[in-house]
Order: C-alpha cells, then sequence, then structure tokens
C-alpha cells in the first residue's frame, strides 16, 4: 500500500474519505446550529458538550482539522497537475456541451469556501480556542453574567448584515462545491454507477438542503436579534 | 454549403504553430467532415500550399485513427461519432468551424491536427493483454460459464477504439476512461482475473507517468466518447486498484 496514496487513483480515494468525513461534519454542524433557531438552551447544551467532551475536542477536533487541511492542500495539488497535463489550451473548447458548470469549477467554488473558513475561524473558532485553552475557562457561561455563553454569541455574530452576507454567498459557492462534490466522492471511491441517479438524487438533496439551513439559520438570528 | 474554416496549423512538433482561417466552397452537406477536410487540401494542393495534415484509416467508425476538436468538442457537435462519421449537415452554411488537434501534454502534436498517441499503446503495453499458455493444453473458451451481464459489460468495454477522445474532452487531460476500459474488458471475465492485480497496478503506474492529469467525474468523457464507454468503468478501475493494493 506504500505507493497507493501517491499514485492518482489512491489521491482520489483520499480526496473522497476527506470529502465524506467533512459532509459528515457539516451535517452534525447543520444539526447543532439549528438547535438555535429552537432551543436556545438546547443548543447551548449541545454547544458545551462538544467544546468540552474530550473525544471530540482531542480526537475528532484534530481529525476535522487535518481532514480540512489535507482535502485543501491535496484539492490545490491536483488542480496543479491537472492544469499541467494540458499545457497548450483550446482556442475553442465548450465545455457546457458535456459537463456542469459545478464539476468544471470546483477549485473555484473550492477558494470561496477557503476564504469562507478563514472569515470563520477568526469569528468563532479563533476566540473559543483563547477562551478555552489560553484563558483555561472551560465553564462555557457568560462572563460575570448567568447561564451559557455559546447562544449570545452566535446571535451576536449575525447582527452584522456584513457577515450575513458574506455568509450567504458562501453557503451558495458550498451548494455549488457540493452539487458536484457529493456525488464525484462515491464515484471515486468506486462507487457502482447503478446506484449513479440515486446517489446524484441524494447529493442534490444534500447540497440544497445543508446550505439553505445554514442561510436559513443566518438570516433567522439577523432578523430576530437585530 | 460555403464554410471559414479555422485550423491549427503546425509545421512540426518543435514549430510554435497558429490557427490560420480557410473558405472552403461547394461543400455537401451529405459529406463526412474528413471528405470536407479532403476538399479542403485539394484546394490547398491546387493553389500551391501545403495540405492540412489529419489522421485518419478506416473511415468507418472503428479504427480510432481520426480525431480532430472541433468547435470546442472531440470528434464535433454529434454524439457517439467519429470524425469520420460526423456529416456536414450537422452545420449551416456560413459556418466558421474552429478545428484543433486533440491537446494534452500526453499527446504531443506531430504536425498540424496529428498528434502523437503512443502514450495509449504504452499503456497497453504495460498490462492491457492476457498472457495465454498456448502448451496445446489450452481450454476452450467456451467451456467457462460467464454471465451475461459480465460478458455484456466486458463486451461494452471492449469497445472502446483507444480514440483519445475522453483525454481531449476532459478539462484535466484525464486518461481514466480509457485505461478503466481496457482494466474493465478483462477484470470481468474470468481469463483476465488471473493477472489482474499486476494489470491494473502496472496500468496505472504507467498512465501516472505519461503525465495524464486526474479524473475529477465531469463526466466529459462518457458524453464525448463514441462508443459510450461509461463511466462506471473508472469506478470498476478504481475498485480493482484498490482491491489490488490491499491484495498485493
Amino acid at each position: 500500500m506504500s505507493g497507493f496514496f501517491k499514485s492518482s487513483i489512491g489521491r482520489k480515494y483520499a480526496m473522497a474519505l476527506s470529502a465524506f468525513f467533512l459532509m459528515f461534519f457539516l451535517l452534525q454542524h447543520f444539526a447543532i446550529n439549528m438547535l438555535s433557531v429552537f432551543s436556545p438552551d438546547a443548543f447551548n447544551e449541545a454547544s458545551h458538550f462538544m467544546g468540552t467532551f474530550w473525544a471530540v475536542q482531542y480526537v475528532l477536533q484534530p481529525v476535522l482539522i487535518f481532514g480540512v487541511v489535507y482535502h485543501f492542500v491535496m484539492g490545490f495539488i491536483l488542480e496543479a497537475r491537472n492544469r499541467g497535463a494540458r499545457v497548450k489550451k483550446y482556442a475553442k473548447n465548450n465545455g457546457a456541451a458535456n459537463s456542469s458548470w459545478m464539476s468544471r469549477n470546483m477549485i473555484y467554488s473550492g477558494l470561496t469556501i477557503l476564504a469562507f473558513l478563514v472569515l470563520h475561524f477568526i469569528d468563532f473558532w479563533i476566540p473559543e480556542i483563547n477562551t478555552k485553552y489560553i484563558q483555561g475557562d472551560m465553564t462555557g457561561l457568560v462572563p460575570n453574567g448567568e447561564g451559557f455563553r455559546y447562544f449570545e454569541e452566535l446571535a451576536h455574530k449575525f447582527e452584522n448584515p456584513l457577515r450575513v452576507g458574506a455568509y450567504v454567498i458562501a453557503f451558495v459557492f458550498l451548494s455549488l462545491h457540493l452539487m458536484h462534490g457529493f456525488s464525484s466522492a462515491f464515484q471515486s471511491a468506486g462507487a457502482s454507477s447503478m446506484r449513479k441517479e440515486k446517489l446524484q438524487f441524494f447529493g442534490k438533496l444534500y447540497a440544497i438542503i445543508i446550505p439553505l439551513g445554514f442561510i436559513f439559520i443566518a438570516l433567522f438570528h439577523h432578523f430576530n436579534h437585530h | 454549403m460555403n464554410l471559414t474554416l479555422k485550423i491549427w496549423r503546425q509545421s512540426n512538433a518543435q514549430a510554435k504553430g497558429k490557427m490560420v482561417d480557410y473558405k472552403v466552397t461547394e461543400i455537401s452537406e451529405h459529406m463526412s467532415f474528413l471528405e470536407m477536410m479532403d476538399v479542403l487540401n485539394e484546394q490547398l494542393i491546387n493553389k500551391g500550399e501545403e495540405p492540412v495534415a489529419f489522421d485518419h484509416d478506416c473511415r468507418e467508425g472503428i479504427c480510432g485513427m481520426c480525431s480532430m476538436f472541433i468547435n470546442g468538442e472531440a470528434h464535433g457537435p454529434d454524439r457517439g461519432v467519429t470524425t469520420c462519421q460526423l456529416h456536414m449537415r450537422m452545420f449551416k452554411d456560413g459556418d466558421t468551424i474552429t478545428i484543433e488537434p486533440f491537446r494534452a501534454k500526453a499527446f504531443p502534436v506531430i504536425k498540424d491536427l496529428v498528434v502523437d498517441r503512443s502514450s495509449f499503446d504504452r499503456i497497453q503495453h504495460a498490462g492491457g493483454y492476457i498472457s495465454v499458455n498456448t502448451s496445446g493444453n489450452t481450454q476452450d473458451a467456451n467451456a467457462i460459464p460467464i454471465s451475461k451481464h459480465a460478458a455484456d459489460e466486458a463486451m461494452d468495454a471492449a469497445t472502446c477504439i483507444g480514440c483519445g477522445a475522453c483525454v481531449a474532452s476532459c478539462k484535466n487531460a484525464s486518461a481514466m476512461l480509457f485505461v478503466g476500459a481496457k482494466v474493465s474488458q478483462y477484470a470481468l471475465l474470468p481469463q483476465g482475473k488471473v493477472e489482474a492485480i499486476d494489470r491494473v497496478q502496472n496500468m496505472v503506474a504507467q498512465m501516472d507517468l505519461e503525465g495524464f492529469g486526474n479524473c475529477t467525474n465531469t463526466g466529459a468523457c462518457e458524453v464525448e466518447c463514441p462508443k459510450g464507454i461509461s463511466l462506471e468503468n473508472i469506478a470498476r478501475m478504481n475498485r480493482e486498484f484498490l482491491s489490488a493494493n490491499i491484495k498485493g
């Protein structure tokens, strides 16, 4: 297996595996965020559990960071190799005749998601790491106040319409990325095309429902707490 | 029909090359695209100019020799045909048609529209065959039961003519549909299973060595393939490759 991940197909498998993990992560992130719409208390409880449970913090979080970094770095490496495989471009190339826009522009939707992740990390992840691991406050409580801080922090972030706008744009590109990425990951992992139609159906469903849900959550908090 | 052709002209492999415009007249809509190119070349020869070099052989859609990237698509705008079977009725009088060679680092241009596709031959040499024992004890192939489904899928994969339209159409210049078809046609049959591990590993290694890009599942290859080779063959190759690496 030593040369497997250096081969073109091995890298396809690795990209697919990291994509599966990220899509699963996105699903649970979405489920927890949706709690904030229905029940601030439930959202606080779930956030506190995810933010303090050792297995999530010391096992899943490092795996997630590795998965995100790997998916982006390998995406760039493969894009560079793929561009190098055709040195001279066509004078006329009718890509729309044989493939979807989403499938031909994964690098651009991916770059938009990367830019969003930088903003998202600055917004939530870095302050969270600072509070818990630098200042050492693992209580999850509002400073000098009562109750958990998670819901208030979330609602506060979505007061700024520019941030909400940036999140909405990013989720549209996430949807475009998933429109191709979901079924493509299964195809790379060797899924039979006998199931192609079902996979593409579920892929499109996932690619619409999850980003649309995230957009709804951002708008909900913007209009309910502004 | 009277047409304007924008054709890639390149005198040899080292030359820079450029697009050149030509007017071609009195083209019948019943002509094949290659016959139209023949008419153009006769006009060029009569004027004392260098004819356009292009690949062709059987002109029946089975040899895989003809290529050409026509109006932004391998083998032109029609589906399920090679350039020799593309008819001029697919175009309109007065049209401008852009004609380029198949472009990939692994398919260098030799002259004009002729490219060197020997990288495909080297991939085939790496494992696209079965080693038959001809000692006299060879079992009759018909004595081995094969399911209809496996036989059909193997035959479908074997219809690949190795023209390179998949590479030309893929935004990554990936050869995975070609290699997937060649791996599949043997992997599905009992005679091919004996050498399955070495075959897929060696063919994929050679494919990577030749400098083809990586498949990103856009599906352009399947759409443009004149023989309708399915993406399923790429998925099967991926499964074969994983299985070979675990077993081998």
